[in-house]
């Protein structure tokens, strides 16, 4: 027994156990996910999380630990995301000639993201560490974090809010797109990315190279417009 | 494959570095994706191999969210305190964002309808 316990405190202490569990976890969300024919309320990375979470909380096993094997999946987000320069090079004609109206529905998309996030939360009677928290929901993971810290909010919150708008707007985005009649790919990437960044992306490349290259277009320059928004709409409210 | 991933990284090193240096709000992922979308214009192509290893690594792209999304254990006790409306603020906000933003772009494109499936 005593044995099987320094295993366990060997293997614990070392990145493989948690690497391997966050793939799992995620292979196991994918597989429930293609088994139930791809339905978007069955997200993998909801499933996944849920797992992890479940088995971090059995085994007593702290966030930290967990993340010294997690980090290298984490890693990889980086050199994903300069890889969107790929479907978006493939798309260039497509989106060379809808720049004006690409542009316009970012700057729309942005601020609607931000106003109505801080509103809901206000009216709802979230605290202050929230709302700053919340307020850079759809802008990628680390854009968001950056602007959280600046305006005065908690990054780590804001990272899980960033990672729960993802899955809401991967669950759901699709599903509201079909109800308000709006079947263009081009539009629906561009909605899909503005709101739910790499998740959403993520989504969208899985059903068309179109969407998800001005998913990953919106993605980039949606951090940059509410970089811009929310520096200004601190200015006015605070 | 390992020169396609060099160059990845490259890029993305150079964002880094202008990010910081800049102290510009963009991260250096973003810089660096508009990096490697200069240099495929200016090469005029995608070369197989980076086609190759970027795709392998956006097919797994939700994956990767995976470790940040288990963060939430860190802060149950205020999302406890706030969770109706985090809930309502994430879900409203999110959806009328989508909602928002696909139908101005469908309406300024003036391509609402079907076009390509």
């Amino acid at each position: 027994m005593s044995d099987l316990r320094d295993i366990w405190v060997y293997l614990a202490a070392s990145p493989l156990l948690h690497l391997t569990m966050t793939l799992a976890a995620f292979q196991a969300g994918s597989w429930v996910y293609e088994r139930a024919g791809r339905h978007p309320l069955l997200n993998p990375v909801l499933i996944a999380v849920v797992l992890v979470v479940s088995m971090l909380l059995a085994t007593g096993t702290s966030y930290a630990d967990y993340f010294a094997g997690a980090q290298f999946v984490h890693f990889l987000l980086g050199p994903a995301t300069v890889a969107l320069a790929i479907p978006l090079y493939r798309q260039f004609e497509r989106v060379r000639k809808s720049g004006l109206a690409i542009a316009v529905s970012i700057l729309t998309g942005s601020l609607t993201a931000i106003g109505s996030a801080l509103g809901v939360g206000w009216l709802m009677g979230a605290s202050r560490d929230t709302l700053i928290s919340l307020a850079p929901k759809s802008v990628t993971a680390p854009v968001a974090m950056g602007i959280s810290e600046q305006l005065g909010g908690l990054p780590s919150l804001t990272a899980v809010l960033v990672i729960l708008t993802g899955i809401v707007g991967a669950m759901l985005g699709p599903l509201v797109l079909n109800l308000i009649g709006v079947r263009d790919w081009a539009a629906r990437g561009l909605a899909m990315g503005t709101a739910s960044h790499g998740i959403g992306t993520a989504r969208a490349l899985q059903v068309s190279e179109v969407a998800g290259a001005f998913s990953g277009l919106a993605m980039g320059l949606n951090a940059l417009a509410a970089t811009i928004l929310l520096w200004v709409v601190w200015q006015l409210l605070f | 494959m390992l020169n396609a991933l060099t160059l990845i990284l490259a890029c993305q090193l150079a964002g880094e570095l202008v990010s910081a240096w800049g102290k510009l709000p963009v991260p250096g992922p973003v810089i660096g994706m508009v990096l490697l979308f200069i240099i495929l214009m200016v090469r005029g192509g995608i070369p197989d191999n980076i086609a190759q290893t970027g795709d392998g690594l956006l097919k797994h792209l939700s994956l990767l969210f995976v470790p940040a999304g288990v963060g939430v254990m860190l802060h149950f006790r205020l999302l406890g305190q706030d969770w109706a409306a985090v809930a309502a603020a994430l879900i409203v906000s999110t959806l009328v964002t989508i909602a928002v933003t696909g139908w101005v772009m469908a309406w300024l494109s003036g391509r609402g309808a079907p076009r390509d499936e």
